[in-house]
């Protein structure tokens, strides 16, 4: 049972729940940049929430059906073409989608926002390392997808209802908007320990300025741009464990955040770091997109947090068992 | 040491740090695993993991396992932190059975060894004399990070301390064993660098498939044993 890869897309790659547990070893967690959006595909057919799905990073790949199976799409609009005979249709998102074994599902370009999530019901039955699947390219575990891959995943039964079109959805979907919704607005920022070295032109600068997300972002670190920031005083560091989040400064002034695939320790300053709440949609800004930061209390940060992983959960489970019972 | 002079950080909402000094020492290093053996002895609940760094320790929970306890999440798990700590007792040194002594073969000079000879220049000895100081003395591994598998080793001789090169390289090669400041350290795979390459090893530190992964953990202690060409051609094509 198997999709292949007739094109890769820009950076598809395979994630799960990462690998948390190792950075005692220099290796880090990876998993899912947009956390919840990748759930949510799983739980939409009927995965665990960590189950091993694809990421698609701005431009999609073209994978062929080699059997029926269910399929959602979930994330940033991605344009999603299907072919099957004489049929072509688009794939809609944030629901399931059965499609017919030989199907040609060929992802191009989002409309906004920057990952896309593919799950496939069964999840993807994906090479694994230390216990998980998450590819994490920065420490050389796995590789992104290359065409003539072939992923396999478990055969789908048949849903109730299949159309003469050999194509089946529910009319339902889950509504992105709480997961997904590219308007601007300012992302928040805990004050890191070293925020207080900064002077007082860039302290203000961090919350009132214009950034813009740099080019070379990657999953391991999101650099932005913007009059550079400054320290009062050159600081002494040795390296520290960081996290996902965290906001460092090198000593050209431009702050970088880092994402999953980041290093385990680090010895820059950590100005500040983005609340967890708000890391999935900074994981879907675009290079060139502007970012503003406004500041929160870290109590704050935490409630909103446990707040938004149990709207997550509780969605997820209720998806799940939509799906699984049908 | 006093449960004062701890300090704890929130990294993000489900890991913090927790700082016993500021700088490079063995000393203060060895508190920093001797506090991640009492936190793991004391068994906390919704504990995931523990990383050693050179004078501080990251500590990641479970997030909604220490929250609704009248408090943030945070708060709690430092105050039942502080709680373990002051009942339990400071074991200064590691037992025997804690510590492992890693042998690393080494193949000093040569092409992926090219500093050797100006680092020789620097330090004011023959190259002899530089493997010599080099692979005399044991290290321990304060941390690794940086990538999967690299140690950062600490109890580097003295005289051997450099700055590091003015030009980082943008691409080391997988085995090469370096200096730089007070620590030396090993590739485990294409890195950038800015030590000072001294040599390499036929080991591999990280292989994502083997068990474990990585050669080196925190705490292990490690010394370099010179070998030759031979040595070197007959172990890189050996599994480790």
């Amino acid at each position: 049972m198997t999709l292949e890869v007739l094109k890769p897309g820009l950076l598809t790659t395979v994630q799960d729940g990462g690998r948390p547990g190792l950075a005692c070893f220099g290796i880090g967690g990876s998993g899912a940049m947009d956390g919840p959006c990748h759930a949510l595909a799983n739980a939409l057919v009927g995965n665990r929430s960590d189950a091993a799905a694809l990421e698609i990073s701005l431009l999609g790949p073209t994978l062929r059906m080699q059997h029926d199976c269910v399929l959602a799409l979930t994330g940033a609009p991605i344009s999603a073409r299907v072919e099957h005979a004489a049929n072509r249709f688009d794939m809609p998102r944030w629901r399931p989608v059965f499609l017919r074994a030989g199907s040609l599902l060929s992802l191009g370009g989002m409309a906004s926002g920057a990952r896309s999530y593919l799950a496939v019901a069964g999840g993807l039955q994906a090479a694994s390392w230390m216990g998980s699947a998450s590819v994490d390219l920065h420490a050389g575990i796995g590789r992104a997808l290359a065409a003539g891959d072939e992923l396999l995943c478990k055969r789908s039964p048949q849903p109730n209802g299949l159309n003469e079109d050999q194509r089946w959805w529910p009319s339902w979907s889950i509504n992105p908007k709480p997961w997904f919704d590219p308007a601007p607005r300012p992302l928040r920022l805990v004050a890191g320990s070293h925020f207080d070295a900064l002077d007082e032109s860039s302290r203000r600068a961090l919350f009132e300025n214009e950034f813009r997300l740099s080019a070379d972002s990657n999953r391991v670190g999101f650099r932005l741009l913007g009059r550079p920031l400054k320290l009062t005083a050159g600081l002494e560091l040795i390296s520290e464990p960081v996290s996902f989040g965290t906001v460092q400064l090198p000593p050209a002034g431009d702050p970088i955040v880092l994402m999953r695939e980041h290093p385990t320790t680090g010895g820059y300053p950590r100005i500040a770091r983005v609340a967890a709440v708000d890391l999935p949609v900074l994981a879907q800004r675009q290079p060139g997109d502007a970012l503003g930061f406004e500041r929160i209390a870290a109590d704050a940060a935490e409630q909103l947090l446990i707040r938004q992983l149990r709207t997550l959960q509780e969605l997820a489970a209720a998806v799940r068992a939509r799906v699984t019972t049908a | 040491m006093e449960l004062s002079e701890y300090q704890f950080e929130a990294l993000n909402e489900s890991m913090l740090l927790i700082r016993v000094g500021s700088t490079i020492e063995a000393a203060c290093n060895a508190r920093v695993h001797a506090l991640a053996r009492r936190i793991e002895a004391a068994g906390l609940p919704g504990l995931i993991e523990l990383v050693p760094a050179y004078a501080s320790l990251g500590l990641r929970y479970d997030l909604v396992h220490w929250s609704g306890q009248g408090s943030s999440a945070f708060d709690a798990i430092v105050r039942a932190l502080q709680a373990a700590l002051c009942t339990s007792q400071e074991d200064s040194a590691p037992t025997a059975a804690h510590t492992r002594l890693i042998e690393i073969p080494v193949r000093y000079g040569g092409a992926q060894g090219m500093d050797l000879e100006s680092v020789a220049v620097s330090c004011g000895m023959s190259p002899d004399a530089v493997i010599g100081c080099h692979s005399g003395a044991l290290y321990s591994v304060a941390m690794l990070g940086f990538a999967p598998g690299f140690p950062y080793l600490i109890g580097l001789d003295p005289r051997l301390q450099l700055a590091r090169r003015a030009d980082p390289r943008q691409s080391v090669a997988a085995g090469s064993v370096a200096i730089g400041g007070a620590q030396t350290g090993i590739y485990p795979r294409v890195l950038p660098g800015g030590w000072h390459l001294i040599g390499t090893t036929p080991l591999r530190l990280f292989e994502p498939d083997a068990r474990p992964p990585c050669l080196l953990a925190p705490g292990d202690q490690v010394r370099f044993r010179p070998i030759g060409e031979a040595e070197f051609n007959a172990m890189a094509g050996s599994p480790r």
